[in-house]
């Protein structure tokens, strides 16, 4: 197990925004059971005083790892009260730099969850309310569908796997 | 002070005082080759072969019969690699190369789905080198069914390993049965040379009862640093007459079979540690077994939606194994961890695989179960109040670690 940052033991520890929204007007979820993590995000949607959309509240659940809890805790102290555009501009990168420790590569998915998280959050807020959806956000939903089909058909095949067990 | 509970014996042990005791002469004082013919080469040799007498001894083997090794990943190496090499079947030369990697011309091996990654790895590289492997299934339990073994042989057979017992959720294998079993089908096969049966035993060692007669086992692998010796040290058991070819060339070590200057303070380590085991073990052995069985039923009464992996009786006196439902691994290790109790886990996030234990998935569990698992092993020096203490926070760290699952 890698010796995690002091800023990582920190959100651990006390991990902020945890919960659920009651009606949310977003949720976004990210992760799979085969690496084991997986986030749930809720978003409350407001405006600021120039009218601009803004994530008057956010809360999290996961089944995830030291990692990706101190990760998403992190995140949703950080945009917490910006304006959507402000949320969809953050960075993976940011994220990682933020939490002050460079991570080996295998953790580096279970520290991306919560960005994934934010952005089908925003995509499902966006849809529900039939705004136009922004091209990058639109590739990166797709792409985020597709890991999980990808992880799905490999979690498909465990479950194979098991029921070959059982059956003989 | 905060408290600190090691409860992870199953990974490593301290070196018991008495062991470093027995061991510090041989650093700057007795610190000879044991190859050199004068005085300290002398002196050296005879620790050598005092300490291969005490280990034979402990498992009912003869002196010669027992070689040192540096781990028991390498013991476990020798032993599949060692085989294969020797007893490679000259109709691999014979055969098309394209048909080497594919056809298991050079022979063929069993092993249990549950091996530690030593035994897997190894075999899985002996596929390339055209054997086939074959990997039996176990049931719930993490038992492998003697009739699978048995089901299993062919005239190609040429080894056979399952481990005593297994580090992850403690089963016992039925070790003396399919050694039984293998010999009645070669028997029957009317075999002209014999199925090698070999166990890992790293975990049991030291800690219940091993005879290599009993057994029925050709080979068998132990580990010092399991029972209070030092690490770097471990031991193979090799049946004389047992074919085996060597991993290391070199000055002729360990009756040519393991060449390398000889490391005499851990291999007199190794045999203190052995010695103090044995003496001990049966008391030690009832003593873990009731806190075992006292942590696992409170658990199992204070925490809702948990189940405990591996046999519930068949199973090391240190060994406690449990999965819970919307919990991560290396969550659960980490909080218990800052509350001071050392433990380990067989979830995905704490291995750079990402893929939950192997042990786990093939006694049928669920990814996501096998990921919120784990382990407690218990020592020497794990205390009743130690075990309180674990009852008193795991349920707490539990129900919080839940609050924050989606699930």
């Amino acid at each position: 197990m890698p010796i995690y940052s002091k800023e990582i033991i920190k959100h651990f520890k006390n991990p902020k925004n945890v919960g659920k929204i009651k009606q949310p007007d977003g949720i976004g979820e990210a992760g799979n059971l085969l690496c084991g993590d997986v986030m749930e995000l809720y978003l409350k949607i407001g405006e600021n005083k120039k009218g601009e959309k803004i994530i008057e509240d956010i809360k999290f659940k996961t089944l995830g790892c030291i990692v990706a809890i101190a990760n998403t805790s992190l995140l949703t102290t950080l945009v917490k009260g910006k304006t959507i555009k402000e949320a969809l501009f953050f960075k993976k990168e940011n994220l990682i730099k933020r939490l002050g420790q460079p991570l080996p590569p295998f953790k580096i998915h279970c520290s991306v969850l919560a960005v994934d998280a934010l952005k089908e959050a925003i995509y499902d807020y966006y849809l529900k309310n039939k705004i136009e959806i922004p091209e990058e956000l639109e590739k990166e939903h797709q792409r985020i569908i597709k890991t999980k089909e990808e992880l799905e058909k490999r979690y498909k095949g465990f479950q194979a796997f098991e029921k070959e067990i059982l059956k003989e | 002070m905060r408290k600190k509970i090691y409860l992870d014996y199953a990974a490593t042990t301290p070196v018991d005082p008495r062991v470093l005791k027995a061991m510090l002469p041989y650093f700057s004082e007795k610190f000879g080759n044991t190859m050199s013919l004068h005085s300290f080469g002398q002196e050296a040799k005879e620790a050598l072969e005092e300490s291969r007498e005490v280990v034979a001894n402990l498992i009912k083997a003869k002196p010669e019969e027992i070689i040192f090794t540096s781990s028991a990943t390498e013991s476990n190496n020798l032993t599949l690699k060692g085989i294969a090499l020797a007893r490679r079947s000259p109709r691999l030369a014979e055969a098309p190369a394209k048909r080497v990697g594919g056809g298991g011309f050079a022979g063929h091996i069993i092993i249990s789905p549950i091996e530690h990654p030593c035994v897997m790895e190894s075999a899985k590289w002996l596929e390339t080198q055209g054997f086939e492997i074959t990997r039996l299934k176990v049931d719930k339990y993490g038992l492998v069914d003697p009739d699978d073994v048995k089901k299993a042989i062919r005239k190609e057979t040429i080894l056979v390993s399952v481990m005593h017992a297994n580090n992850e959720i403690g089963t016992i294998e039925p070790i003396e049965e399919i050694g039984e079993v293998i010999k009645r089908k070669s028997e029957i096969l009317n075999l002209k040379s014999k199925i090698y049966f070999h166990t890992d035993a790293a975990q049991s060692f030291g800690k219940i009862p091993i005879d290599v007669n009993k057994m029925n086992v050709d080979l068998l692998s132990a580990s010092s640093h399991k029972l209070y010796g030092p690490k770097g040290v471990a031991c193979l058991f090799i049946r004389e007459g047992t074919r085996i070819a060597p991993l290391l060339h070199g000055g002729g070590h360990e009756f040519g079979l393991r060449s390398s200057t000889v490391n005499v303070p851990a291999i007199v380590g190794f045999a203190e540690a052995a010695r103090i085991c044995e003496g001990e073990m049966r008391k030690e052995a009832r003593r873990l077994t009731k806190l075992r069985d006292r942590l696992i039923k409170g658990v199992l009464e204070k925490i809702p939606n948990a189940r405990l992996n591996g046999h519930p009786k068949k199973r090391l006196p240190n060994n406690i194994n449990f999965s819970f439902q919307g919990v991560e691994g290396e969550s659960l290790i980490m909080q218990l961890d800052l509350l001071g109790i050392a433990a380990s886990t067989g979830s995905a996030c704490s291995s750079e695989k990402l893929e939950p234990s192997h042990v786990l998935l093939a006694i049928g569990l669920r990814p996501e179960q096998a990921h919120g698992s784990l382990r407690l092993s218990l020592g020497r020096w794990t205390k009743e109040s130690d075990i309180n203490y674990v009852l008193e926070v795991l349920p707490k760290v539990v129900k919080r670690l839940r609050e924050i699952s989606p699930f």
